[in-house]
């Protein structure tokens, strides 16, 4: 018989759409994870609101635990605690710098205008010669910046609080 | 009528109206990076709606999903804000509209997580946080303009004459706020009045913008009596359910 336990290693093979590298459990999107001798119940949170992935995280998460498991699996999509980027695992972080993503880092308060909240390193190069683009990128989560140094452009985690 | 479910419109239309307002630039943004900005804030809000239309759904039951809220209403059933369905204009006409409505999302959101209305408070922790995006980014742009040429000043200033009339609503408190006030689900609206209008106050001073003189009370949108652009907006976001009902992607 499945315990938790197995539930969270699986749950370590399901990952992001959007950031293939990072699993749900790195993301840290997984609330809950109960088992019954017919089912298991899954309790996820929205990383943000109108996060297009979500639906699509439900539906992997269905798919490949009953595979494994040949139970029967429901996702529920609950609406607290709200997800920070805190809730990023130290290995998901790094996984997500191998990737070519500056993970995210401490901000000033956003009331600051005009003002670079945040010195982001380099992915590639790790430099901090580096200039915000955008505060707004490719999708919610990321902001788009560049490297003055090795001038590649990259995508940021940015820190959501 | 019940007042929970009334106050969820307000708050899930103001949303959904700006979110499809903002959509409405996707792929027309003046610079690449503007376009992607205001369609990432446009999601932001439809992601809200959503929130808040599955919560109003539960507290109606009645049957009707969030979608059924958000496609099969007619004009006079949304409660939005009328500043939130006025054409976006230029570039500056929607950063100063997005302003407007921001600085006082975000006053209301930080009220709102105190409420003992558990589910608000968890949808206004989330949603304060991609508020205060939001505002940062209207607040430098709406300096930017004003602050910027003859002609980027001229017509924001042009465009914050034209909305102010409009942001007397914001505050607009009827029966159903004064019940839900008294049992702690919102806050006071008339005192975020003064917070709100210090803010856009100092904001304007940095962005050389004069504030008009205005004495217009609106109060319609709450009540459901809209301006002539909601039922163009509706009958373009309404017009797949209308059309295919049912349908699902
Ligand atoms: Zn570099």
């Amino acid at each position: 018989m499945v315990i938790e336990k197995d539930i969270w290693n699986y749950l370590k093979e399901v990952f992001d759409p959007e950031i293939p590298v990072l699993s749900i459990v790195d993301l840290g999107i997984v609330q809950k994870v109960s088992v019954t001798p017919e089912s298991i119940n899954i309790s996820i949170i929205p990383t943000y609101t109108a996060c297009p992935a979500m639906k699509r995280i439900e539906d992997d998460i269905i798919e490949y635990l009953k595979k494994k498991c040949n139970l029967d699996v429901k996702v529920e999509l609950a609406y607290k605690p709200a997800w920070t980027t805190d809730f990023i695992t130290d290995e998901g972080k790094q996984k997500l710098k191998d990737y070519g993503i500056a993970p995210p880092e401490e901000e000033l308060e956003k009331t600051n205008l005009f003002q670079e909240l945040v010195k982001v390193r380099c992915p590639k190069c790790n430099s901090k010669f580096t200039k915000l683009v955008s505060q707004f990128g490719s999708t919610a989560c990321k902001a788009h910046y560049k490297c003055e140094k090795c001038l590649e452009p990259f995508d940021y985690f940015k820190c959501l609080k | 009528m019940n007042s929970l479910f009334e106050y969820l419109l307000r708050l899930g239309d103001d949303s959904l109206i700006i979110g499809h307002r903002l959509s409405e630039w996707c792929g027309h943004g003046p610079i690449l990076e503007e376009d992607i900005a205001l369609s990432n804030i446009a999601l932001d809000f439809i992601g809200q709606s959503i929130s808040i239309y599955e919560y109003a759904s539960e507290i109606e039951d009645k049957g009707r999903t969030a979608d059924d809220l958000a496609f099969l209403r007619f004009d006079r059933e949304y409660k939005n804000l009328i500043l939130l369905e006025q054409p976006n204009g230029d570039f500056g006409m929607t950063m100063m509209r997005q302003f407007l409505f921001d600085s006082y999302r975000k006053l209301l959101f930080e009220s709102l997580i105190n409420s003992c209305d558990d589910r608000i408070s968890a949808i206004s922790i989330k949603s304060l946080k991609e508020t205060k995006y939001h505002l940062k980014h209207s607040s430098e742009w709406v300096i930017r303009l004003g602050d910027g040429t003859d002609e980027s000043n001229k017509r924001i200033q042009d465009s914050l004459d034209t909305l102010w009339r409009y942001t007397a609503e914001l505050f607009y408190e009827d029966d159903i706020d004064i019940e839900l006030k008294s049992s702690k689900i919102i806050p006071p609206m008339k005192e975020l009045k003064e917070a709100w209008y210090n803010n856009v106050k100092e904001i304007f001073s940095r962005a050389t913008l004069t504030i008009p003189n205005n004495n217009w009370e609106y109060g319609e949108g709450r009540r459901g009596v809209h301006s002539e652009h909601l039922g163009y907006i509706l009958a373009e976001l309404q017009y797949m359910q209308r059309a295919y009902p049912g349908m699902e992607w």
